[in-house]
């Protein structure tokens, strides 16, 4: 009898935390179910550290929105062909239809919820990716329940990354535990210092209730690591700098040379800017419904047709309009602003005034970390096309006949033509030429402005300080003009805000041009100074 | 003058200056024929003054297809007053100073009996000296920064107290945060929210003057890289940071993307804006939008019966299925029907008699209530906070329990927390102080 009694004790307290287990598993089921978002971010967290072998796939469900409820409050997951299965048995459920079931919803407060439990549940996953993202959220949520897992995870850990990263991870639930020694504290503070960004800046700042030796370990390890953001924050104004100025450099590029060969002030520069990023809106429009597959190349297919397109436009627009009004800038600057005021207008009249969607392929989305800097591709790969465009220019001026014709006519109009150059045919073939590189310069630009008719208005007024400055007819000095602008206007900005830069940076540039009219790199000779 | 410079010869300039006579003068027929002709044939004109071109296109032109949606709804019930309604679209091509221009085009040449239009505050500015001049009437369906009530002009968008407010108690209460950012367009609407957004969260939520971080832009601005760097900055001192986010037009575009692009999550910091809708959402991926908010009267994904023939009828009108509603849409809905009930009560189209008609005229709004109109020229309106979903629409994770009555003179600003509007007998002022009892100009005259 005893031992019978004895055994029965024994059972009850080993099945009853199991019982209780799935009692409270239960229980977050319910509240799961429930449709008040407080009490479903609870359920959230007693369901992760219930233990209970169905949490993984609820959760998952939930965080893709696969979770779904019935007006009983039972609750189904979603299957990849439309079926049901119960969440809580775990068997399909043939007889559930979709109208009689809603999705359970998330607000942001259970949205970091399940990203946290999620964060502890896969930290034993097959995939290191996947383990990886787990201590990431662990991080996050520096919960100090999760440490029991996180020590098991470590135990087992191969991978030296995510590795790493489970250390970072734990280190941040030891701060946050109620029991843990100053000794474990401090080593958890360097360990967070050692990882050195944003994110263990922000976790050091806000701590609180900590034994005095650590909170000073904390704030000299925030001020460590904010001397060091600084100058990554140094270099990563420089790298918006150089971003902003390829921009302005692709822009104003095509202008210095047509500014530079023929002396003349196109004010529809900016439209061909808009025309190629509406080619690139066509291209891509026909690529969705011809060959959706070669979507990812649709911007590399987009750039030639746009100097083609630009090109021939721009050798139209001299043909009819600029060869009439030689020598007379202010009749020019008026009839080109005319221009742009028309070509605005067919835009409107053909595509909408409307802007229109320009989709960024998926290899230039999202961004990656060199050490403390932040470079977002669509950025980086808009700094190498127009590298890429200044050397192809460079080298067509350099290398080719019409390169030589070009510089040759720059440099002294009569002489050249007296050498027998077609100094008409020049002037029509470098006005398409700068049209076009003003296109192409319009497909990097759709990928970061809004498309729209008015696109080639902010970028106008940006071409012409960029070339005033740089020194007409002068690559070179284009470059470095573009870039400088660019980078005192990022340095600007914190300071004195989007605004007040501008203006500031126009500010300087005029008073630039008072000491030296010609800009940084005027070209040098007789006739040109004429 | 040089010689080869061609010049006119009295009889070429007598003749161009006979031409252009003549053409005026056609033109000037032309009109006056068009007029008679509407007055004999009988129709009533509306204004629809929304920008269908320029940086604030993306959000307005819809507008103007609900106008020309209701107004085909309202005639094809027999018209008002036994008239047909004829709208009169103009563009002001987001350029404010040609909104007042139209303005005054609607009202002198087309003489619209009501103008329904503006988006941005500074075209509701440049366009209200010309209304209250030529005693016209305007609706405006679009949230704003308050700290205005004219007699002339009938607000049918939120107050701050009916959005902006609202919006920053749900962070503060559900979503714990402790700091804030402030980042708006440069121009009336953001700067006056943002004062007022300042004050309530330094005197009322005792938030630290370091814990906020005020932020403007041009419209149309497109380089967003420093600024989200800084948000993200900004928001990794340890305590839980938002942006609120009053930018308008396009420049959100740029704006979203770039948070996309440098991985700032709904969960880390949310922005919650109170100018971006369905319609601005409706070109973007919003999958690393999701968690993001909204603080609006209405969206699309509000399930009651007369939502959903809304929106039915409006898919038919555009023949898109997947055309977007918004809440400035749900405004003129709610400010058109007031309009034609208040003209019904007054029994004629004269404004005068309708804008003292249309306080107290209630009409049912598209969330399953009712919107009266207020002696302030404001209307009541429930709260409703939404969260982006991955296909642009909006789940709604806080509503008011009931209707918000509209604060138009703030109550966190020294120089408006003594001032009320009220446009019926005796008080008629849209700026009545209470303490001194004497009637100061509200962006309003007396009549």
């Amino acid at each position: 009898m005893k031992r019978f009694l004895t055994l029965l004790l024994f059972s009850l307290l080993v099945l009853s935390p199991l019982a209780a287990r799935a009692q409270s598993a239960d229980e977050a089921l319910a509240a799961l179910g429930s449709g008040n978002y407080d009490q479903i971010r609870h359920g959230v967290e007693q369901l992760a550290f219930s233990g209970d072998p169905r949490a993984l796939a609820i959760l998952s469900a939930l965080q893709s929105g696969k979770l779904y409820v019935r007006a009983d409050h039972v609750l189904f997951i979603k299957q990849d062909d439309g079926s049901f299965v119960d969440a809580a048995a775990g068997k399909p459920a043939p007889d559930v239809m979709a109208s009689g079931v809603k999705q359970v919803r998330m607000n942001n407060p259970v949205r970091g919820a399940v990203d946290a439990a999620l964060g502890s549940l896969r930290l034993f996953a097959t995939d290191p990716g996947a383990r990886l993202q787990a201590a990431e959220a662990v991080f996050h949520s520096h919960d100090p329940a999760a440490l029991p897992a996180l020590d098991k995870a470590l135990a087992k850990e191969t991978d030296a990354a995510v590795k790493t990263r489970m250390e970072q991870a734990r280190a941040a639930a030891i701060l946050f535990s109620d029991d843990a020694k100053d000794a474990a504290r401090l080593a958890a503070v360097d360990v967070i210092h050692a990882r050195g960004d944003l994110d263990s800046r922000a976790l050091l700042d806000g701590l609180a209730n900590q034994p005095p030796e650590v909170a000073k370990a904390a704030a000299a390890a925030v001020a460590a690591i904010d001397r060091v953001l600084q100058l990554w924050g140094i270099l990563q104004s420089i790298y918006y700098g150089i971003s902003l100025g390829s921009v302005l450099l692709l822009a104003a590029a095509g202008l210095a040379i047509t500014f530079g060969v023929m002396g003349v002030i196109n004010m529809a520069h900016g439209e061909m800017v808009m025309l190629g990023a509406y080619v690139t809106f066509v291209v891509q429009q026909s690529l969705h419904s011809a060959a959706p597959g070669l979507f990812g190349a649709s911007l590399l297919i987009a750039a030639p047709l746009a100097f083609i397109v630009a090109g021939l436009v721009g050798i139209i627009i001299e043909r009819t309009l600029i060869r009439w009004l030689y020598g007379r800038p202010l009749e020019t600057l008026l009839a080109t602003w005319g221009l742009s005021l028309v070509l605005q207008q067919a835009v409107r009249s053909i595509f909408g005034a409307d802007n229109r969607n320009v989709s960024t392929p998926d290899w230039m989305s999202g961004a990656t970390q060199w050490g403390g800097l932040t470079i977002t591709y669509n950025r980086l790969y808009i700094i190498i096309f127009a590298a890429m465009v200044l050397m192809a220019l460079m080298a067509a001026l350099r290398y080719t006949p019409l390169g030589l014709q070009m510089r040759a006519v720059t440099q002294n109009r009569r002489m050249a033509a007296a050498m027998g150059i077609r100094t008409p045919w020049i002037d029509a073939l470098t006005f398409g030429l700068g049209s076009g590189v003003a296109g192409m310069a319009g497909v990097a630009l759709s990928q970061i402005d809004n498309v729209s008719p008015n696109l080639g208005q902010g970028y106008i007024i940006d071409s012409f300080m960029v070339v005033v400055f740089g020194g007409v007819g002068n690559l070179w000095g284009t470059l470095v003009g573009a870039l400088t602008l660019g980078v005192v206007n990022k340095f600007l900005e914190p300071f004195a805000g989007a605004v007040l830069g501008k203006i500031v940076v126009l500010i300087l540039l005029i008073l630039f041009i008072q000491r030296r009219p010609r800009g940084m790199f005027p070209l040098k000779g007789r006739a040109v100074e004429a | 003058m040089a010689s080869n410079e061609s010049s006119l010869t009295r009889r070429q300039l007598g003749g161009i200056g006979a031409a252009a006579v003549t053409l005026a003068a056609m033109g000037g027929i032309q009109a006056a024929v068009n007029t008679a002709a509407a007055q004999a044939a009988g129709t009533i004109k509306v204004g629809v003054l929304h920008s269908l071109s320029g940086t604030m296109a993306i959000s307005e032109t819809t507008l103007k297809d609900v106008m020309l949606m209701l107004i085909e709804q309202q005639n094809a019930k027999g018209g008002l007053l036994g008239k047909k309604l004829e709208a009169v679209v103009v563009d002001p091509a987001s350029n404010w100073p040609l909104f007042a221009e139209k303005a005054r085009q609607l009202l002198s040449v087309d003489k619209c009996a009501a103008v329904f239009g503006c988006w941005t505050s500074v075209s509701r500015k440049s366009v209200l000296p010309v209304f209250e001049e030529l005693n016209g009437i305007l609706f405006y369906p679009v949230q704003y920064e308050g700290q205005e009530c004219s007699r002339n002009v009938f607000y049918t968008g939120a107050a701050p107290n009916q959005q902006a407010i609202p919006a920053v108690d749900y962070l503060a209460s559900e979503e714990k945060v402790q700091r804030w950012v402030l980042a708006g367009t440069d121009y009336v609407y953001p700067r006056t929210t943002n004062q007022i957004l300042e004050a309530y969260l330094k005197d009322v939520k005792k938030v630290h003057p370091d814990d906020i971080m005020i932020n403007y832009t041009p419209f149309g601005h497109s380089d967003w890289q420093n600024i989200v760097a800084s948000i993200k900055k900004f928001g990794s001192a340890g305590k839980k940071t938002a942006v609120v986010s009053t930018i308008n037009g396009d420049a959100n575009v740029p704006f979203y993307k770039e948070l996309g692009n440098q991985g700032i999550k709904a969960t880390d910091i949310p922005v919650v804006a109170f100018s971006v809708g369905e319609e601005e959402l409706a070109g973007l991926d919003t999958k690393p939008l999701v968690g993001h908010l909204a603080a609006w009267n209405y969206f699309e994904s509000v399930d009651t019966p007369s939502n959903k023939t809304f929106i039915d009828a409006w898919h038919k009108f555009t023949n898109k299925p997947n055309r977007t509603t918004n809440d400035p849409m749900e405004a003129h809905y709610i400010g058109f029907n007031m309009w034609v009930k208040g003209v019904e009560k007054a029994g004629t189209t004269e404004p005068n008699a309708v804008i003292d008609a249309l306080i107290g005229v209630s009409v049912p709004n598209l969330s399953g209530g009712y919107s009266a109109m207020m002696p302030n020229h404001h209307i009541t309106k429930p709260v409703l906070i939404g969260e982006i979903q991955d296909n642009g629409q909006f789940n709604i994770v806080s509503q008011t329990p009931g209707l918000v009555v509209a604060q138009e003179w703030s109550p966190y600003v020294a120089d408006t927390k003594d001032l009320i509007g009220d446009w019926r007998q005796p008080l008629h002022c849209g700026a009545f102080n209470v303490k001194t009892g004497k009637c100061g100009s509200g962006g309003g005259k007396k009549a």
